[in-house]
């Protein structure tokens, strides 16, 4: 079956006054719309067709650079647009919590190389949080690859990501992504990402 | 050395329609500026304390190459575009187009599938090589072709920077709106030096 553009489940505007609804419209429509599609039409008649995402991604580097950068551009706005959903709790609690401590020794230190990660990536990326052999590390990839990819220097499984391409943030910050990094940090859902973290 | 943003040569609403007043007051005033300011501070204290541009693009690494390369990049970039400039390219140029591509048409077609194409952040280019032919090359984030030892006559920012406000996700309408402000009399002066 062919991949689909996931609905939201819930408005472009419910994330302003930090997202504000016409980045979500068109970072939503057109970019992550335009990579399921480019997605579907790498796979189209390969032998990766009717595979998960996961798997796709997890051998990339035996694939396409198409199947690589959509494959990757589907499966990163997927999560983007779960962890920073609106509702969940508005801070990590229990075993998320424990790890993170365990991993940076506190939240703001945590927060602060998530920050940096998310602030140094030159050009257009990501950062992550990934759960990588029980311990929690931060990273960041260029372009569309991310933790699953057997490209990654950082692999594992991706517990937070921040999308850190102009296209997240441009209409409403320019060239503040710092800005942009702060009100990502007050959006992130952590229900989904101890749901993640859990597996 | 300390660089300094250079002054544009046309006012900062001379591009319109194609490209926005509010493109160009970030793009040179917020991006261009940064990254000068950040290659005059990053470069101190380092090999390249008073290295001319060049020679960071071709021997640095880190953030001196990301910085200086993006200003050199920036100001290529920004001197090639006029208004009122030369709208096709002439003579030896021009000669030097057919002969690789077959025609000025069939050139823009290339150059502009390599800019549309380039994943992410970069720069699309037409290059002289070291033969003294032309090429059109593809550069990702800072790239820069002199690190190849090829010569920059032509480029094409394709940050989303450079065109998100006016056309968002659009790149190939701002590529198509890119070609009507190239003031060829600059490109046609590159290509002979």
């Amino acid at each position: 079956m062919a991949f689909e553009l996931p609905k939201l489940g819930y408005d472009y505007n419910a994330l302003e006054p930090h997202i504000d609804a016409r980045t979500m419209e068109i970072h939503h429509s057109k970019h992550h719309g335009g990579y399921t599609t480019k997605l579907n039409n790498a796979v189209e008649g390969t032998d990766l067709e009717g595979k998960s995402i996961e798997e796709i991604l997890k051998n990339v580097s035996s694939h396409s650079t198409a199947v690589r950068n959509n494959g990757g551009g589907y499966y990163n706005h997927n999560l983007y647009w779960q962890v920073i959903a609106p509702g969940g709790a508005k801070s990590p609690s229990g075993e998320l919590l424990d790890a993170i401590n365990e991993s940076f020794g506190s939240l703001e230190k945590f927060r602060e190389a998530f920050v940096q990660a998310a602030l140094t990536r030159f050009g257009s990326g990501w950062a992550w949080l990934v759960l990588q052999n029980n311990k929690l590390a931060v990273s960041s990839t260029p372009n569309q690859d991310n933790p699953l990819m057997d490209v990654a220097d950082v692999q594992g499984t991706p517990i937070l990501g921040i999308d850190v391409w102009e296209h997240a943030y441009y209409l409403k910050y320019q060239n503040k992504r710092p800005d942009y990094v702060n009100a990502f940090w007050e959006l992130i859902n952590w229900d989904e990402a101890a749901r993640r973290f859990k597996g | 050395m300390s660089f300094e943003l250079p002054k544009l040569p046309y006012s900062k609403n001379a591009l319109e329609p194609y490209i926005s007043e509010k493109t160009i007051e970030f793009h040179y005033g917020k991006h261009h500026q940064a990254y000068v300011t950040k290659v005059n501070n990053l470069s101190q204290g380092t090999p390249f304390e008073n290295a001319s541009l060049e020679e960071i693009i071709k021997k640095a690494d880190g953030g001196v190459f990301n910085n200086g390369a993006q200003v050199w990049n920036h100001t290529f970039y920004f001197f090639q575009f006029n208004p009122d400039g030369c709208k096709e390219p002439k003579d030896e140029l021009k000669k030097a187009i057919e002969a690789k591509f077959g025609s000025v048409e069939k050139f823009k077609e290339e150059f502009s599938n390599a800019a549309t194409t380039l994943f992410g952040s970069g720069w699309a280019w037409l290059v002289k090589n070291e033969k003294g032919e032309l090429e059109i090359v593809q550069t990702a984030n800072a790239g820069n072709p002199l690190r190849d030892s090829k010569t920059p006559l032509l480029t094409c920012d394709v940050w989303e920077h450079a065109y998100y406000l006016d056309k968002q996700n659009a790149r190939p309408k701002y590529i198509e709106d890119f070609w009507k402000i190239i003031d060829w009399k600059v490109i046609s002066e590159r290509y002979s030096k």
